[in-house]
């Protein structure tokens, strides 16, 4: 299994103001951001992730905007940072909102470039976006799946089109030359990632072979590795761990009390991420129609995608730290609890090969976050790469 | 109520014909057309009313599964000729007015006059001004209070519709943002061609409204020549379903007074 540290780079000091007015996303002004504390914290970050090359951890990096929760708001920025002060760690992006794009073909260079500056360490996490961020992109939710096919389908071909220039003229897209330089160091292309929670998006990325990251709940993860599986099967061909990710906060101590702490602040992402002013919260088009349908039956209320063990919903916003663990959104306590909780999902799902560790948010201070990344890399990893086979990987150019 | 599938274009149409005498094109809201509010029933005693779901509202499909206001406005103008209109009133209110005007300014060959109900459609103000609430970043309720008079007549009781009726609301919402969400329910253009709507054209406002506010109507009445702007009080963003009788006689009034 590889593990891929991340943070979402959070400006947790205007969180208290955000609760207050209900929204920590989209409509908190930025009055409420100091750029002074802001400086630190950014840089703050940045070497909490350069650690994770020292101690053997891969790296990834996400992006959301109008938000005082994730503060990264250009993955290939802090990529092109981090794949400079790093030599071993693989570097995921997951990813870019490409529906939410207006240049795909500025993606594709992007991305082309980050590879090659970091020889070829990139993993390109091609996402849909959370549906707050429609707001600050200003993009059309009624199409937004449309457009990411077509955005996706241009990315990859412009990347790997060697013999260019060519021309694109699709429903949302157009460009008579496409011929980006440089052209990525991964031949055709880097990894490609995708998120989602559903079956569907599950089938989607068995159909092209991408690798399938799902999030914070254990009974979405089953279900979508499973359907994953199955499309595979039926087109020929058997999905292995390396095609599978799951996200889940970390913390980890020398004793049980010390990592559930850590854990436990760390998970305040989790407990203020889903709070946004509502309107912003189900942009029209971006749920499904039986999802939609559910939701108005239901007065209106919209259900979180944390699900204990039997499905039951569990408020993300006040949840505890036991229950967290319970659904599969944090792993924490010590090491031993660590492993052997990661394992049991890990059991429980058919097995992944990737675990996106959720290794900073909130409140863990800069102390408690390196202690907790050490000790992870230290005590936990060594096991889980023993859980299963490593993933095949492009070889790093030297 | 009967409800029709037409086919025209490649592609078809839900619409309800009812009532008799002179034709009546009615263009429901973005809200959906609700043809079970007394609107209908009382202007399709004194009118022929046809009046579809847009693409994407009720059963109507979406053409191509994709469209835009444009498409909607040669589809309203192929309907026109399918059912050999002659002499015929165009009523749009709301999202449906901004779709009428881009079908008059194409042509007006098949009507005789237009009626805009609190049209969306048009950008008059500067580009920090917005002269469209933005629905999509209001609860419902503020939506309400923004759209409604009195907005306990607005209000839906979601839970008690059967999942068809939500069905239809769900793809109406959809719907609504593929045709406007940017530029926000508005074509940029369309103001620099109003003044080929060569027919008489009355605007019926609600004066409640404040999803676009009699000031923007008065806008639309300079931009269309000879245009007269008429106020309903009583009544926000939907006078048709708020004060329905009040909005069949300010249409007759102006229908007959154009013989």
């Amino acid at each position: 299994m590889r593990v891929w540290y991340f943070s979402e780079m959070a400006y947790h000091p205007a969180w208290e103001e955000g609760l207050k007015r209900g929204s920590l996303r989209v409509v908190l002004p930025s009055s409420n951001y100091d750029p002074r504390i802001g400086h630190q914290l950014l840089n703050r970050y940045l070497d909490e992730f350069a650690l994770c090359d020292e101690v053997g951890l891969d790296i990834m990096v996400n992006e959301h905007h109008s938000t005082s929760t994730c503060l990264t708001i250009s993955v290939p920025m802090a990529l092109a940072i981090i794949a400079r002060e790093t030599k071993h760690s693989r570097l995921l992006s997951l990813g870019t909102p490409i529906a939410n794009r207006p240049d795909p073909v500025r993606v594709a260079e992007e991305m082309a470039w980050l590879d090659v500056l970091s020889g070829g360490r990139l993993e390109m996490g091609l996402v849909k976006g959370a549906p707050y961020e429609i707001a600050p992109a200003n993009s059309n939710p009624a199409n937004l799946m449309r457009r990411y096919w077509e955005a996706h389908d241009l990315i990859l071909k412009a990347m790997s089109t060697t013999d260019g220039p060519f021309s694109w003229e699709g429903e949302f897209f157009h460009y008579r030359n496409v011929n980006i330089w440089p052209r990525p160091l991964q031949q055709p292309t880097p990894p490609v990632w995708m998120t989602g929670l559903s079956v569907e998006t599950g089938r989607m990325a068995a159909e092209r072979g991408h690798v399938v990251g799902t999030l914070l709940s254990l009974s979405a993860a089953g279900p979508m590795f499973a359907a994953y599986r199955q499309r595979a099967q039926e087109l020929g061909w058997t999905a292995g761990p390396d095609r599978f990710a799951y996200a889940a906060v970390v913390g980890v101590g020398t004793t049980r009390e010390e990592g559930r702490r850590r854990a436990n602040l760390a998970a305040d992402y989790v407990r203020t991420s889903p709070i946004v002013a509502e309107p912003f919260t189900n942009p029209p088009g971006y749920n499904s129609l039986a999802a939609n349908i559910a939701m108005l039956k239901a007065g209106g209320k919209r259900g979180g995608f944390v699900r204990d063990r039997h499905g039951n919903p569990v408020d993300q916003t006040t949840a505890s730290i036991e229950q967290l663990i319970e659904s599969g959104t944090c792993f924490a306590g010590s090491p031993d609890d660590v492993y052997n909780q990661i394992k049991a999902l890990h059991d429980s799902v058919g097995g992944f090969g990737n675990l996106l560790m959720f290794g900073q948010g909130g409140f863990l201070d800069h102390a408690d976050t390196v202690a907790n990344i050490t000790l992870f890399a230290k005590e936990v990893l060594p096991r889980l790469r023993e859980l299963n086979p490593e993933p095949k990987t492009a070889v790093a150019a030297e | 109520m009967t409800i029709q599938t037409l086919s025209l274009a490649g592609t078809s149409l839900e619409l309800i014909e009812r009532g008799r005498g002179r034709p009546l094109l009615f263009l429901h809201a973005g809200e959906g057309l609700a043809p079970e509010r007394p609107w209908l029933d009382l202007l399709s005693r004194k009118y022929r009313v046809i009046t579809p779901w847009h693409p994407g509202w009720g059963s109507s499909p979406l053409i191509d599964g994709a469209g835009s206001v444009d498409d909607l406005a040669y589809l309203y103008l192929d309907l026109a000729d399918q059912l050999g209109l002659e002499n015929a009133t165009l009523v749009g209110a709301c999202f449906g007015g901004w779709v009428a005007a881009e079908l008059m300014v194409r042509s007006t060959a098949r009507f005789t006059q237009l009626v805009l109900v609190d049209p969306l459609g048009v950008k008059f103000g500067g580009r920090d001004e917005r002269d469209i609430a933005d629905m999509h970043a209001l609860t419902r309720a503020e939506y309400l209070k923004m759209a409604w008079a009195d907005p306990a007549r607005g209000e839906i009781e979601f839970t008690k519709l059967p999942d068809s009726e939500l069905a239809a609301i769900v793809r109406g919402r959809e719907a609504f943002a593929l045709y406007g969400w940017k530029p926000y329910m508005h074509n940029p253009r369309l103001k620099r061609w109003l003044h080929r709507i060569d027919r008489p054209t009355l605007l019926v406002w609600g004066a409640e409204d404040r999803i676009v506010t009699p000031a923007y109507g008065e806008g639309w009445r300079q931009a269309i020549p000879g245009a007269r702007l008429e106020l309903i009080s009583g009544a926000g963003h939907f006078p048709h379903w708020e004060q329905p009788e009040a909005f069949v006689d300010r249409l007759a009034a102006f229908v007959e007074g154009n013989r």
